[in-house]
């Protein structure tokens, strides 16, 4: 595979992805100021000492951003990890197991499904404590619902296919039938799913920051930092709306790169094509 | 339904293709993209209310010179060259709103699967008149009555009401009629068949066939039949077309190309059938004995296998035959336990199989290997070639590395397949070749017994000829025992030492070859003998009118 092979869109959302991967990763050497350190005036406009201005309490916004993207990223990732692996694996072993395993594990899910999403973090989080481990923790479980009727769904289509009774004749176990009859024919549209539930855990991080039960300040995270800043906005300050443009400049770069591997996943001819 | 010929006609021939050339662009692997060249130099001449029949392989671009007399082009497929003249006019000259004219007027179309060619959410008759009413050929009360005198034409049951009904609730031999009949609905001067009878049983096959041929007589309109199987053709057209590659190989009277074909290539697809095959005696001990095994779907709602009993003898072919639903298929599983059967019993070699898959140790797996239709499902599309031989190594023989791949080259060879292969995807494999990689797959846990669901029904005559010939081959190596599952009589011919015909569950004629294949026949086996397509003029009135009973997918 050349780099020439790559599409413009794929490129740039690789390009943007990067930058905020690495904005996360080294955060405390590319970030001109500490992160809760004030060094302005409150609402400072743009300069050349600080790029992107200062926030309500006159932190440099730009440092507060780079070391946001730190949190943000981080805790979207584990926390899509988890409902990924949770939900991937659970769900095709319903599908392919059956049975009372299928019928409980839905029904669970059901169950879940039935309270709203925030409604039901924000009760959970109100009672226990606010750690980065809990917020990781129950965006994945709830998270790991949708991906569990995804996943099943797709698998109990693949379940059917001669190749799969092919391996059950060969006296094949659950988990090799899983792994590698299921999971490989079953990436496409958990790739396609992961890509946007990469971004809601990013945005629902942000609702629950934005609440005040998600990130705890002094704390950098964008969702948080919009709370911050948003009375600016009646003022004309338009602080608020940097870090609202960069959760939508991640959730676009993300997607731009999941829709390639999905293209290219799709390919049976192993994307040599 | 006679015709008036006052519609504009021209005279001249109705369809004039002149050097047709078709390209497409493929993306081979490890290599750029390139062009080439599906159908080269075509050029035909159709008169009206005369049947061509176009015959060739898969990939010898039939279907795609069929379609292009519509102006189609399937799946990124360009015309690039050469005339289409149809009624006298250039149909490549066309704007998009001329071909849309053309299309379900001038020119319909009969797709191989009427059951995927139907949308199921919509009513027969809605979908039959369609066309009619779209082009303003008729009202819809007339287009009605003009579908019903079609499907009464067709011998459709009840063809007053049969158009109420949603496609699921026919049977594929009746669809496929519908399917004609929707095509002769909007008076066109041509339909393009693409296979029409390819998808049905035999004794399915020869009612359409003969409805077809019949409604082309009666209407007077033009047809392009496109089909592999030569037989087939010779029943309808007037002249035809052999293509390979996409190149013109022979174009004459029906009468010339199955009598005195001139071509070498002509002459391979004529004699395609013939396989010498010496019967053997059964042996003293069975390999696999069946007895008296009832199965059913559905907590024996329906019974699918009515005490059924059959045996194998080792390094022996048994043949099991008859129509779809005939419980050819669920016998396989019930021996390979994937359908536990209700009652009866499954021995191999003394001793008693479980009735279950689950409860059945490794050995007895390994001994009993499947090989199915579909060889582009039986694959896993995500493995490549090595990984799906070199599974069952791993798995019953505990073979790794350097030994495994060995092993695999080995299996390759012996399907003649060469080395390239191993690394390929399925998706980069020809029918025939992936059917070989199932047959490698299967042989490759040293079974005793392999059961061929099909193999090679899906398949091109000359293809399926050489998987034929390559299991004899192995059964003679391996000395490994078929239970060869199929509804096409000429290969039971070509490979059985035993036949079992089966009819609604049963097993209604059992025997040695040479015992069953001799008269005097139950209805059954006759209708079956019958049905098989025979390269003769004038075969399928015969058979029509010889026959005793009538098939049960009619």
């Amino acid at each position: 595979m050349s780099f020439r092979s790559i599409p413009i869109g794929a490129a740039i959302g690789l390009l943007l992805t990067f930058l905020f991967l690495a904005a996360a990763i080294f955060a405390p050497w590319l970030a001109p100021f500490g992160k809760a350190q004030i060094v302005g005036d409150v609402w400072a406009p743009m300069s050349s000492t600080h790029w992107l201005g200062t926030d309500n309490i006159g932190r440099d916004l730009l440092s507060r951003i780079i070391f946001g993207a730190r949190t943000t990223i981080f805790i979207a990732v584990l926390a899509t990890m988890l409902s990924f692996t949770l939900g991937a694996v659970l769900g095709f072993t319903a599908a392919v197991v059956g049975g009372w395993f299928d019928m409980v594990m839905s029904r669970l899910v059901d169950l879940l499904m039935a309270i709203p999403t925030l409604i039901f973090g924000l009760v959970v989080l109100s009672v226990l404590p606010t750690t980065i481990v809990t917020l990781i923790l129950v965006m994945g479980i709830l998270d790991s619902t949708r991906v569990y009727r995804l996943a099943r769904a797709v698998a109990v289509d693949i379940n059917v296919m001669d190749f799969v009774e092919a391996a059950r004749l060969r006296g094949e176990g659950t988990v090799w039938v899983i792994f590698r009859e299921i999971l490989p024919n079953a990436l496409s549209p958990l790739i396609s799913e992961l890509g946007l539930r990469f971004i809601y855990a990013v945005l629902f991080l942000s609702a629950l920051s934005f609440l005040g039960l998600g990130v705890q300040p002094p704390e950098a995270d964008w969702g948080g930092m919009v709370k911050e800043n948003k009375d600016g906005i009646v003022f004309g300050i338009g602080a608020a709306l940097i870090p609202a443009a960069a959760i939508a400049a991640l959730a676009i770069s993300v997607n731009l790169v999941a829709d390639w591997v999905l293209n290219r996943t799709t390919s049976l001819k192993g994307g040599r094509g | 339904m006679a015709r008036t010929p006052t519609k504009g006609r021209k005279d001249g021939p109705l369809l004039d293709i002149r050097n047709l050339r078709i390209e497409a662009t493929v993306y081979p692997p490890g290599e750029q993209p390139r062009n080439v060249v599906l159908v080269d130099d075509v050029s035909l001449k159709l008169e009206r209310g005369k049947v061509l029949g176009l015959i060739g392989e898969s990939g010898a671009g039939k279907s795609t010179i069929g379609l292009s007399s519509m102006g189609f082009g399937r799946g990124g497929v360009r015309i690039t060259g050469g005339e289409i003249l149809l009624n006298g006019r250039d149909i490549r000259k066309g704007n998009t709103g001329d071909v849309r004219r053309l299309r379900g007027k001038e020119v319909c179309y009969v797709a191989q699967s009427a059951a995927a060619a139907f949308n199921p959410a919509h009513k027969l008759m809605d979908q039959v008149v369609e066309a009619s009413v779209e082009h303003r050929v008729s009202s819809r009360a007339e287009a009605e009555k003009r579908a019903v005198e079609f499907f009464r034409k067709l011998s459709l049951p009840s063809p007053e009401t049969i158009g109420d009904r949603y496609p699921h609730q026919v049977s594929g031999g009746q669809l496929q009629r519908v399917m004609t009949a929707m095509a002769l609905c909007s008076e066109p001067d041509l339909i393009v068949f693409d296979e029409p009878t390819t998808a049905l049983d035999v004794t399915t096959q020869i009612d359409v066939l003969a409805a077809i041929k019949e409604a082309i007589r009666d209407t007077h309109v033009a047809a392009l039949y496109i089909t592999h199987d030569l037989a087939v053709v010779a029943q309808v057209s007037d002249e035809i077309m052999v293509l390979r590659h996409g190149k013109l190989v022979e174009w004459g009277g029906t009468q010339q190309i199955i009598k005195e074909p001139r071509q070498e290539y002509t002459n391979a697809l004529v004699s395609v059938h013939h396989i010498e095959h010496q019967e053997h005696a059964p042996g003293n001990k069975p390999l696999l004995s069946v007895k008296n095994v009832t199965a059913s779907y559905g907590n024996s709602a329906i019974k699918v296998l009515k005490d059924v009993s059959v045996d194998i003898y080792p390094g022996q072919t048994l043949a099991v035959v008859g129509e779809s639903g005939s419980g050819k298929s669920t016998l396989a599983r019930a021996i390979t336990g994937l359908l536990p059967p209700e009652s009866g019993s499954v021995a191999f070699e003394d001793r008693t199989l479980a009735n279950r898959l689950a409860d059945r140790p490794r050995a007895d797996l390994r001994e009993l290997q499947m090989i199915y239709q579909m060889a582009d499902v039986a694959m896993n599309p995500r493995q490549t070639v090595a990984t799906i031989i070199g599974r069952p190594l791993e798995f019953y023989f505990k073979m790794r590395g350097r030994e495994r791949d060995q092993r695999v080259a080995e299996l390759l060879e012996k399907i003649e397949m060469g080395k390239g292969f191993a690394d390929r995807y399925p998706a980069e494999l020809s029918g025939g070749q992936k059917q070989r990689v199932c047959i490698a797959r299967a042989l490759a846990a040293k079974p005793k017994l392999i059961i061929c669901d099909e193999v090679t029904s899906a398949l091109d005559p000359l293809v399926a000829n050489g998987i034929l010939k390559l299991l004899l081959g192995l059964q003679k190596e391996e000395d490994v025992a078929y239970l060869f599952i199929t509804h096409d009589l000429a290969t039971v011919k070509s490979i059985a030492d035993s036949i079992a015909v089966m009819y609604r569950g049963e097993v209604v004629r059992y025997g040695p070859k040479s015992q069953v294949l001799s008269p005097p026949f139950d209805d059954y086996t006759d209708l079956l003998l019958r049905s098989v397509p025979e390269m003769e003029i004038g075969w399928l009135e015969k058979a029509i009118q010889g026959r005793k009973m009538v098939g049960a997918g009619n």
